[in-house]
């Protein structure tokens, strides 16, 4: 299981802002370690989001997005009290869901 | 290497739990994933593999970033796309070895208008790839940057 991510939504004239922070490496598989052997390839290569059970982003992301993603967006509707699920899963297979309340 | 059949066999039930307990998704993570546009070696192959053929350009979509960027591990992008009904945004970046950076699926009521970061090894053109409509639409710019961030 990965980390925690941190997940922020709010909501303002009928517009939710999400905004998610994850905790990951995103290993682009170039890099070398102080021996000289390639560091394997770890990233989240898929990202789904939820406001309440309505998927309403899913993204496919390569090693080019930076370390611990940043990934922020707009939906029209949502309110106060609604849930915000957001799950990624990296070429690993490993997986990570987390969840908000919109505020 | 020397088979520890007790421990392969241990390790094998416990991945048959996991994926019973609906914990492990190696297959969804496969089939989903546009390995041939996240491995395109030029632009070219990159906008083949998303089917963009040669993307129009035009003011309906924009890249929001800064001109400089002093890290490049970390460089935020906005892309923004004003056309109705668009459907996916792709941000790639032209001299990074894996070009593409991500797409993201736009819901009917999300509004395409996506925040990201990603890396950039070198000083490169970053295109906004918006699909809407069925139709590809583009937008550039470049970033410089002062320190790479692909390298160890």
């Amino acid at each position: 299981m990965g980390k925690p991510m941190k997940i922020r939504a709010a909501s303002k004239d009928g517009v939710t802002e999400i905004k998610v922070l994850m905790n990951h490496e995103m290993e682009t598989g170039q890099r070398k370690d102080a021996s000289g052997a390639t560091i394997p390839a770890w990233f989240i290569n898929q990202v789904t989001a939820k406001l309440g059970d309505r998927t309403v982003l899913q993204a496919q992301w390569g090693p080019s997005i930076s370390k611990n993603p940043f990934l922020a967006f707009r939906i029209k509707g949502g309110k106060a009290g609604d849930t915000v699920t957001v799950t990624w899963v990296d070429n690993t297979g490993d997986t990570r869901t987390d969840e908000a309340t919109v505020t | 290497m020397i088979e520890h059949p007790m421990e392969r066999r241990q390790v094998l039930t416990l991945l048959g739990a996991l994926a019973a307990a609906g914990m492990v998704f190696p297959r969804m993570a496969l089939a989903n994933w546009d390995k041939a546009a996240f491995e395109a070696r030029t632009m070219d192959e990159a906008l083949k593999a998303l089917g963009a053929g040669t993307p129009a350009t035009g003011g309906d979509v924009q890249i929001i970033a800064s001109d400089i960027a002093e890290n490049g591990a970390v460089v935020p992008v906005q892309a923004v796309s004003k056309l109705p009904n668009t459907e996916r945004i792709a941000i790639l970046v032209e001299k990074n070895p894996s070009m593409l950076a991500g797409s993201f699926d736009i819901a009917a009521d999300t509004i395409p208008d996506v925040t990201a970061r990603i890396k950039m090894g070198q000083t490169s053109n970053v295109h906004v790839l918006v699909k809407a409509d069925g139709k590809f639409y583009t937008a550039s710019k470049e970033i410089k940057v002062t320190l790479g961030g692909c390298g160890g």
